[in-house]
């Protein structure tokens, strides 16, 4: 017989001494509950007041209730209707999703790489590619500047995607790599016996074992570049290829307290999908994560 | 002499020749294309050599109204990718020379040269790892480590403003010049210090918190007689899904002056208090605010950990009359410590780099006029921002970003060779 988890605090192990011990479990019952909630506040109470904020119909966020007296989804419209909001929106969607097919696709080729095969050098390539990706990068950022200057690639979506796509390399390996080594190495020997090619035997056995490191990736890499507004700072430069981060940020930082309901209006729109995502896939991103990171 | 030596010499002589020698004309015509090209492009060569020796000789000027001159960080840069190149240069190179002795032999031995075709689908089984990693190798090439050695050039030159930042001046070699002054003047030696304080200081609070709030999460979420669980678990997930940049400023605006939450504590009778401008008060809230963020991801990956510990353990443990505490302390703990260890530390070097967090929510503020150009709540690597994009003291930044890199660097290479005994262990499988 097996008992699913039961950690230390709550766990009623009393057996017959139970009867006994009735009061201190209702105590520690309601110490448990008083905490969960009071932490679930603690939790929501920023969510709600953006939320509340993004709906105040003023330019001020410090209304003097959570949720405005007078809700109104004028924020909203201006922003959909009169503004470069959707054109930030559709830029960073372009962004992400090349992002996160250039990027699934490099990583797994590369973990799969050297999750399976045994060469020279491989031992040193990897403590390499780990170590270099945690070389600070902001200086890196005037060569990258120059570089993509002389390849025509600077304000162009293109030139940021590579960057993007190259920087999560080493980081995506390394855990697409742990969760490949978990993978028994039987199945592809029986595959190879069959006479399957290694570019069968990675996209017909391997890929598909691996679909929540896949999911976690695909995840990490999309929505990467809707929270970054350093580097699309560096190579955009036209109006009309912004993106949400850049123009997020300038709402809330930059514009003297004027803009901050609309800032809480982009806020929301940009957190609902991404939030959705995350919580409809969290059971593969932590499968994933534990599976290739945890065991590394 | 023998016919193997006779085609490495030749190969050595020009790149190509041997294997002509050897009857591979395709491949000999291939490697000979190369060799060419390389010839042609000599004067290209000398030219960022010459520029990445002397970083230019002559600033922007005009003659008769047209800019002329040089720039040095072009120079530096173009150097560093002509040194690159040339590496690649000398590994075909050396690879025409081998490939041509062994061909060579081979004919010694009375076997027939393989053939293009041949050769082709023989190096692309043998050497399919290299091959297959060959996209990924240049991209980190071109966008990672020439980055990392144009930061590293950096350090032993003036580029700085005001007096060296080109096309208006010229940018020159000095030596060690920016390390001794990052130790020797006083302003730079105390800001180094005292952010370098803070930084290790913020890395562990940061981390221990996060990771002991997450324990607490998981444990609440998960004790035994919680209904609800998933409920609770999608509630405080909530953090970790929603995008850290937008929570991020969120709470920036919930904590300056007029914000919400001085406005409770007004509601409540307290005073305003000063929650972003006084120095201490902003490292509590950047510690606060990073558990809330960091909790929930803790939370998750514990959670499995949690639900992976066997039932039976947990028997035993009853049987041998083991109070909850116990149970806890000798069972839970080491088991849930032991799994997520090695995240711990990633998450250490995570903090310490942790820029949008600091950034964002306190932009290194508020001012320390004994810093020089950093924050009370600046890290290293938020001033190394500011010297770069705001103040452009890049000579400087780079000398720190050099240090920095070592201590991160060495304390995940020290971990990383640490956590291969964690694999090979089989506590829980």
């Amino acid at each position: 017989m097996r008992k699913k988890l039961v950690g230390g605090l709550g766990e009623s192990n009393m057996g017959n001494k139970k009867k006994k011990n009735t009061f201190l479990d209702f105590i520690r019952k309601m110490i448990i509950y008083i905490l969960l909630i009071t932490l679930s506040f603690i939790v929501i109470i920023p969510i709600i007041w953006i939320i509340g904020s993004s709906l105040n119909p003023g330019d001020t966020l410090f209304s003097s209730t959570l949720i405005p007296k007078n809700p109104s989804l004028v924020h909203y419209k201006t922003l959909l209707t009169n503004s470069d909001f959707p054109l930030w929106y559709k830029n960073t969607l372009k962004i992400a999703t090349a992002n996160m097919i250039v990027s699934v696709f490099l990583s797994t080729s590369t973990a799969y790489v050297f999750s399976r095969y045994r060469f020279m050098g491989r031992k040193s390539m990897l403590m390499t590619i780990l170590v270099l990706q945690m070389f600070p990068s902001f200086l890196a950022m005037t060569a990258i500047y120059v570089l993509l200057l002389q390849l025509g690639l600077l304000d162009t979506h293109l030139g940021l995607i590579l960057v993007y796509a190259t920087g999560q390399i080493p980081y995506n390996t390394w855990v697409a790599k742990g969760y490949f080594d978990g993978i028994p190495r039987s199945m592809d020997e029986a595959a190879k016996i069959d006479g399957a090619s290694n570019f069968t035997i990675f996209y017909k056995i391997i890929l598909p074992l691996a679909k929540p490191i896949i999911t976690f990736i695909a995840l990490t890499n999309f929505t990467g570049p809707w929270m970054d507004f350093v580097l699309p700072k560096l190579i955009l430069r036209s109006a009309d290829k912004k993106t949400l981060a850049m123009g997020l940020y300038d709402m809330a930082v930059h514009q003297h307290n004027t803009k901050f309901t609309l800032f809480a209006a982009g806020a929301v729109l940009v957190a609902i999908p991404i939030t959705l995502l995350f919580v409809y896939l969290q059971k593969h991103i932590v499968e994933g994560l534990t599976k290739g990171a945890v065991k590394i | 002499m023998k016919r193997s030596k006779r085609a490495a010499l030749l190969s050595i002589l020009f790149m190509g020749l041997g294997q002509l020698y050897n009857r591979e004309i395709a491949k000999g015509i291939l490697f000979a294309i190369v060799n060419i090209i390389v010839l042609i492009n000599i004067p290209y060569f000398r030219y960022a050599y010459w520029g990445l020796i002397t970083l230019g000789e002559q600033p922007l000027h005009y003659v008769n109204g047209i800019a002329e001159g040089d720039h040095s960080i072009f120079l530096l840069i173009q150097g560093i990718i002509a040194v690159l190149v040339t590496l690649l240069i000398i590994l075909i190179y050396v690879l025409n020379i081998i490939d041509a002795f062994k061909t060579g032999e081979a004919i010694e031995q009375g076997e027939k040269p393989m053939g293009i075709v041949k050769f082709v689908r023989y190096v692309s089984h043998k050497y399919f790892p290299y091959l297959s990693l060959s996209p990924a190798f240049v991209l980190i090439l071109f966008f990672t480590l020439l980055p990392i050695l144009f930061t590293i050039f950096i350090a032993f030159t003036n580029y700085s403003a005001p007096n060296h930042l080109p096309p208006r001046n010229l940018v020159d070699w000095v030596g060690v010049t920016n390390f001794k002054n990052l130790l020797n003047l006083k302003i730079w030696k105390n800001t180094f210090i005292g952010v370098g304080i803070w930084t290790i200081i913020w890395a562990l609070l940061a981390s221990l918190t996060s990771y002991f709030g997450g324990l607490l999460l998981a444990l609440l979420v998960n004790s035994g007689d919680v209904q609800l669980k998933k409920f609770w678990r999608t509630i405080y997930i909530l953090p970790y899904a929603i995008p850290g940049f937008i929570s991020i400023l969120t709470m920036r605006l919930m904590f300056t002056g007029l914000g919400p939450v001085n406005n409770f504590l007004v509601k409540l009778g307290f005073e305003r208090m000063p929650w972003l401008t006084n120095p201490t008060m902003a490292k509590v809230v950047l510690i606060l605010v990073n558990i809330w963020l960091g909790a929930p991801y803790f939370m998750a990956l514990m959670s499995g950990t949690l639900t992976n510990i066997p039932g039976d353990l947990y028997e035993a443990a009853d049987i041998d009359g083991a109070t909850p505490y116990q149970k806890f302390r000798k069972i839970t703990l080491p088991l849930v410590l032991h799994a997520t260890m090695p995240l711990l530390i990633l998450s250490f070097t995570h903090n310490f780099n942790n820029f949008t967090m600091i950034y964002l929510l306190t932009s290194g503020g508020p001012a320390n006029p004994a810093y020089r150009y950093a924050g009370h709540t600046d890290i290293l690597i938020s001033w190394i921002y500011k010297l770069t994009l705001e103040q452009n003291q890049y000579n400087m930044a780079a000398v720190i970003s050099i240090i920095m890199f070592i201590v991160v660097a060495t304390i995940s290479a020290f971990t990383f060779s640490r956590t291969k005994s964690f694999r090979e262990e089989d506590l829980i499988q």
